[in-house]
This record gives C-alpha cells, structure tokens and sequence, in this order.
C-alpha cells in the first residue's frame, strides 16, 4: 500500500505549475501535458477512484441499495470463523503453488528444449504456443468435455483397462481443484515458454563455449551459466504467474463455480460471488483486499525494478 | 579407431536429431489434442455422440452445429459485441498509451517516473478491489449494462501497461532525431505524428495483437459492468451457451471454435508480432 499511497501524493495537480515555473528554458508545450493528463485521467476514473473506493467499502457493511454503513474491521474479525475463507485461501495458496510452480518449471523444460532452432522448431513452438490465445472459457469448455463422467479422459481410462480410475472429475471434492489446474496449465506453459525463449536467446553463446572448454557438463552448464544468466527473466516470470494466479478466475468460473462445496473455490471466486450473488459488498472487497495484500509484494517489487529501468 | 569416428559421431548425432523430433512431436499432438478434439467434436450430430461417446472416432459429418450455436445460441450477437467492444478499445487505448508514452519519454516532465510507475501500478492491481466499484461507478454514470461501459474500463486497466512498454520502446529513439526535427520548426504533434509515432511501428504492431486477443478473451471485467445477455461477448455468451445446451458437446464445441476463431486468426497472421508483443512487456 505504501507504494501506491507515496506515488498518488504526486499526481498530476502539482504538476504543472512546478513545470513551468522551475524550467524556463525547457517549458512543456501544453499539447504535451494533455497527452500525459488525458491518459492519466482515463485510469483515474476507472482504476484509481475506484481502488480507493474499494478500500474504503472492506471497512462497511453493505447490500448495494442502501447506503453503506462504517463497520470497522468487522469484515476481518468475521473471516477468521469463515471456513470457506480459509478453504478459498488455502486452495489460492496450492494454486500459487502448483499452477504458478509448474508452469515456471513446464514452461523453462519446453523453453530448454525447444530453443535451438533447428528444422520443425517453428510448428513446435506453435503447438505450445496456440493454447494461450484461447479464452480461459473456451479452454474451460473444451476440458469440461474432456471430464465429463462419460467424456474422453474416462473412455481412455477405460480401453486402456483402468476402468477403477473412472471419476466424475469435476464433481468430487477431491479432485475438482486438481482438474481445473491442468486446463490452465495447459494454456500458461506456452507463454512461460516465450518468456524463457526469449531470455535463452539473450545468454551469449560463448559463456557457453567457454564452460565447455573448462570440463562442464551439460547438467553443470544449466545450473552454473544457464539459470544465473536467466536471473531477470525468472524474475519477470515469478511476478507474472503471481499476478495471473491470484487474479485467476475464468477457468475455475467456468468449470466449477467454486465447487462442489467450494472444494476449488479460490479467493477470486469467493469474493466474486460474496459481491455479486450474495450481494454482501462490504465482505466481498474485504476479500478483495486480502487479494491486493498477497499481490503487493510481487507488485511493489516489480515497480521498484520498473523505476530502475526507467531512466 | 579414428577411421571408425565420423560415421558413429554421424550416427549418433541423427540418433538425437531423431529422438528430439520424437519427443517434440509427442509433446506437441499431446497439446493439440484437446484442439483436435473440439474440432472433431464441432462437426459430429448429437446422436452420433449420444450413441458412440466423445472419444469415439467420428460416424458423422455436419455443419448444422455451428448453425446452432451461430443463431439459437446467440453466437452471433456475442461476437458482434465483442468485435464492437474489442475494436475501439484497442485503438483507443493504443493511441492515449502512445501519448502518454511519448510525452513521458522525450519531455522533462516532473515527476515523470513516478507518473509512469503510478500508471503502471494500476494495471498491475488485482481487478477483484475494483470490481465492485467499477459496477456502481458505471451505474452512477448511467452506463451500467452498456457496451460503452466495458470499453470505459477496459481502457482505463490496461493504458498503464502499454505506456510503460511504449515509453520503453520510445526512449531507445536517439534525441538526435528530435533535436533535428525541433530546429526544423516541427511543433511536439508533428514530432509526435511523423517521427516518434513511425519509429514505433514494430511495437504498436506487438501490442495491437497481444491486446486484441486479451480484451476479446476478457470475461471478469463483461459480466462485472453487464447484465443483459443481449449485451454479453462471447465469452460470457459461451457461459451461457453450456447452461442452454447442457451435455450437447457438439453445439458446444462449435460455440467454442466460434469463439476462439478471431483470435486463432490475429496469431497465424501476426504470430511474430504476437510473440515480440509478450516479450516487450516482460524482458526489461
């Protein structure tokens, strides 16, 4: 919160004035400032209004009609005897875990393998690639049919002799979570794979040649010229399957709702039907704001090596 | 001995060429399986499924699903609102990132790094803190239930993100350019509309596919500021297609591949421009 509350003090009210006043020589054109403000004021009424907004209402009660009325930290108070808060939460967490874990290391195995280019590399990468410009929907459905209790992962199952195998799927309390993760999966190791690929792409061959001539084998290279080289990238890649795990929602939206008995209910799920179903506003962007706190540190470190960057 | 070497090293090295197409080439059918699936599925009769299961081998040939889906379905309102929805936001969000891009890039402004990273810094909240206010914000407005609405916050979440890849991109312009252009007489729009703007052709070009493919696939932000079904994309609409047609995968299917159609075809035409476009926002 600190970063964002720091970094609003200075919008753009002060500005100008302090531009024009400070550098005679190098005044800024007003054609210039407009194209700063316009932008500015586009996410201002959209995303910053509202995210102050959303703050304040985690600390009211409210159904939507009527006004809000101030309640405090009770929305808080209330999660810890929520066991579908803690349920949301602990699966928000395997999912952080196991989505955003193996995609990582799905996504960097694919990337090591299909990094030289050689004849064919193209139509591979395609392949891995194709699933990340569907919707999270259409993937959804397209698994949906795939687990269905007379779908295909069952028909497998059942002429390769492992009819004991044979699962509703998406119905069970056990397994709901776990098929949902796959399908997104499915669609995120591609675009990991891009990030790697073109972060291997970017380690200068002769470190390699060099590690050769000096005795490394191929295990040694990875671990001692490949991975330290792909600091930056890993970096990228640790903030962007944190930022899309927490903000994941479609698929599960789509496949489960949250259920069966919010078996693979996720945070996103769980404040988004509080909010819109049950109608408890000021509980849902209380939920809403346990989400922004797990974000944040992935957020602000991501700004910091932004305001490194830039300039 | 080193009679014997070349052929084996040969040997050996088409041993591994043929052991990586075959490892690649599983991986690659094992992740356009699903793909082929849907596909198949699309053009099956429902009573070919019903009577042989989704993982038989076809029995039947028919177009009629997609009929289905196209006008019982509502697919085809869905994507009209999508492409109204995804077309403006995408050009209007590029040209206001452009602007702002360029103004923060090639101009002492002050406190031009903290209004990048606050631009920035918006992109990259939860949408979740926003989602209630955004309802009633777009209520208040008298927007609620409009397509006008989504375009609205759609521009606004996303903007940041694309100034920052945009300011990035136009920093790397040498100000030798500029510089030229500023003794020529040229005013900051003409600087802006026929150098900068030029120069970050390859970029915009990333960005247009990689943004286009996000909002049309965007479903959060649609059944946030909309309500009537008359109104949804196709996402929320395919939502609502596997509530109508409950178990009838062929209808589903091809709602599916209706729905995945646009965006398939902005990659096979601008795949490079598609890939380029996610590294410029991640490699910095």
């Amino acid at each position: 919160m600190a970063v964002l509350t720091t970094t609003k003090s200075t919008s753009p009210a002060p500005a100008p004035p302090r531009g024009r006043r400070g550098r005679g020589a190098r005044r800024t054109p007003p054609l210039v400032l407009a194209f700063v403000l316009i932008p500015l004021l586009a996410e201002a009424v959209w995303v910053f209004w509202p995210a102050l907004q959303g703050f304040y209402l985690a600390l009211t009660s409210w159904d939507g009609v009527s006004a809000p009325t101030f309640v405090g930290l009770d929305n808080f108070r209330e999660m810890a005897g929520d066991a579908t808060f803690r349920d949301a939460t602990w699966n928000t967490v395997l999912w952080l875990v196991l989505f955003g874990g193996l995609s990582a290391v799905l996504g960097l195995a694919t990337a090591l393998l299909l990094q030289q280019e050689r004849r064919g590399i193209g139509f591979y990468r395609a392949a891995l690639f194709l699933p990340v410009v569907f919707s999270l929907v259409a993937t959804a459905l397209v698994w949906q049919a795939i687990y269905q209790p007379d779908g295909v992962l069952n028909q497998v199952l059942e002429s390769v002799g492992l009819e004991s195998l044979r699962h509703a799927w998406l119905a069970d309390r056990d397994t709901a979570l776990y098929a949902v993760i796959v399908p997104a999966l499915w669609r995120q190791i591609g675009y990991v794979m891009v990030l790697y690929l073109a972060g291997l792409k970017g380690i200068d061959p002769a470190l390699h040649e060099a590690a050769k001539v000096d005795g490394a084998g191929p295990w040694q290279r990875f671990r001692h010229v490949t991975l330290p080289q792909l600091r930056s990238v890993n970096a990228v890649v640790l903030s962007v399957i944190v930022i899309d795990s927490l903000r994941s929602f479609d698929v599960v939206w789509s496949l489960t709702r949250g259920g069966p008995y919010h078996s693979s209910e996720l945070l996103s799920t769980y404040m988004y039907s509080t909010a819109f179903q049950s109608l408890r506003l000021g509980y849902g962007s209380a939920l809403a704001v346990v989400i922004f706190v797990l974000a944040f540190g992935v957020i602000a470190s991501y700004l910091v090596r932004a305001f490194r960057e830039a300039d | 001995m080193a009679t014997v070497h070349p052929p084996s090293a040969l040997r050996r090295r088409r041993l591994a060429t043929a052991g990586f197409h075959l490892g690649a080439g599983t991986l690659a059918v094992l992740w356009l399986l699903p793909i082929a699936l849907v596909l198949v599925t699309s053009v099956r009769s429902f009573d070919d499924i019903a009577a042989h299961g989704l993982g038989s081998r076809p029995h039947s040939f028919t177009l009629g699903n997609f009929a289905q889906a196209w006008v019982d379905g509502g697919q085809q309102r869905a994507l009209i609102n999508s492409l109204l929805v995804t077309v403006p936001t995408v050009l209007v969000t590029l040209a206001l990132a452009a602007m702002a891009a360029f103004a923060l890039s090639r101009y002492e402004l002050p406190f031009r790094r903290s209004l990048l990273l606050l631009m920035l810094g918006g992109n990259l909240l939860p949408p979740q803190i926003l989602l209630i206010p955004v309802s009633k914000l777009s209520e208040l407005m008298g927007v609620y239930d409009t397509l006008p609405a989504l375009i609205g916050v759609q521009i606004g979440f996303g903007v940041g993100f694309y100034v920052f890849v945009l300011h990035g991109f136009m920093r790397a312009i040498p100000p030798e350019i500029q510089q030229a252009a500023v003794v020529d007489g040229a005013g900051p729009w003409q600087i802006f509309w026929r150098i900068i703007l030029p120069l970050t052709r390859p970029a915009l070009a990333a960005l247009s596919a990689l943004s286009f493919t996000w909002i049309f696939n965007d479903l959060l932000w649609a059944i946030t500021v909309l309500r009537s079904d008359t109104k949804m994309p196709i996402t929320a609409a395919l939502i609502g297609l596997q509530g109508q047609y409950v178990s009838m995968w062929n209808v589903i299917a091809a709602g599916s591949v209706i729905a995945a159609a646009p965006t398939v075809a902005v990659f096979l035409r601008f795949q490079r421009h598609f890939v380029a476009g996610l590294n410029l926002g991640a490699v910095k």
